[in-house]
């Protein structure tokens, strides 16, 4: 191939670990769950270690009480500046949401397979946002929540009610697409590049692809969840 | 056409489609650089307003791109799932 090597396949596919049958279903651990179980995991150590430390807290802040009130900060402001008075009883949820997308996102880094680039993680995070609007809407509008849809015209209640079907599957393909076009470009160039531009050049693609676009996805995601909750609450 | 099976003719052509379906990039590109230049010019012109001009432009620039990676679905779907052949 004229100094290309081809010695490894590009692999960016998402893999069984061990199979199971449950109710006569057969199911998979994939890669995708166990990057899911260890971002988990790694997010309550860090919880933990917060708590334990912000327990004592004190007057004038070491170093990781420092650091989570900035965090905590900026989410208030950030949830704030979209949602105003209503952004304290959405602040637990946002934020839990913020902080599992930023590290599923920049799982890429640490060698996991990016658990965002797996649809079924994204649309059940898009499901959710979808629930969470219309029970909103149902408990804050009553019968305006319905009625809503045939306004300005009845004839277009069909064009409304697409758009709000649509909201939670472009919302959860946005981040899906990003993330998987990340991580397939990763794949190509680590499985079919030769082996002297595997070192030293893939930093700044993961600087693009993981942390660039997964923080910007992260925050976009968060900010049209707040948008879409937020036009609900009149 | 001699010696072309129609697997390898059915290959093909999803490469084809796959490349004529990235096309949808060009979309995105024009609108995220329309945002992106008036952006530069409101940061210009009220420099004071800098972090509420950059979180809204991302934001559109963000909702502008989903007709692009549209495109790039479907032509990951054609490339690598091969859903015809």
């Amino acid at each position: 191939m004229g100094g290309i090597s081809l010695t490894g396949e590009p692999d960016f596919m998402i893999h069984g670990v061990y199979q199971f049958t449950l109710f006569g279903q057969e199911l998979w651990i994939t890669t995708t769950t166990i990057g899911l179980l260890i971002i988990s995991l790694f997010i309550l150590i860090l919880a933990i270690i917060a708590n334990r430390h912000l327990r004592k807290a004190s007057e004038v802040p070491d170093t990781i009480q420092n650091i989570v009130e900035l965090a905590a900060e900026m989410l208030e402001k950030m949830i704030g500046s979209v949602m105003g008075k209503n952004g304290g009883r959405f602040f637990n949820y946002i934020g839990t949401i913020f902080l599992f997308i930023l590290f599923c996102n920049i799982g890429g880094l640490f060698g996991l397979r990016t658990p965002t680039a797996d649809f079924g993680v994204t649309f059940t995070l898009g499901i959710f946002t979808f629930l969470i609007v219309n029970y909103q809407g149902i408990k804050n509008r009553k019968f305006r929540h319905f009625t809503s849809l045939f306004e300005p015209f009845p004839i277009l209640f069909p064009i409304n009610l697409i758009g709000e079907i649509a909201n939670p599957v472009s919302l959860s393909l946005r981040l899906f697409g990003n993330m998987v076009s990340g991580v397939i470009l990763m794949g190509l160039w680590y499985g079919m590049m030769p082996i002297f531009v595997k070192i030293g050049i893939p930093a700044f693609l993961h600087a693009y692809c993981d942390l660039f676009s997964g923080a910007i996805q992260t925050y976009v995601f968060c900010m049209l969840t707040m948008v879409y909750v937020n036009d609900k609450m009149e | 056409m001699n010696g072309i099976s129609g697997q390898d003719f059915i290959l093909g052509c999803s490469a084809i489609g796959a490349g004529l379906a990235m096309i949808a990039g060009i979309g995105p590109g024009i609108g995220q650089g329309i945002a992106a230049g008036h952006a530069a010019a409101a940061v210009g012109r009220n420099p004071g307003a800098k972090s509420d001009i950059t979180s809204t432009m991302l934001l559109g620039q963000a909702v502008a791109e989903t007709t692009g990676l549209y495109g790039f679905a479907v032509a990951a779907i054609l490339m690598f799932l091969k859903p015809f052949s």
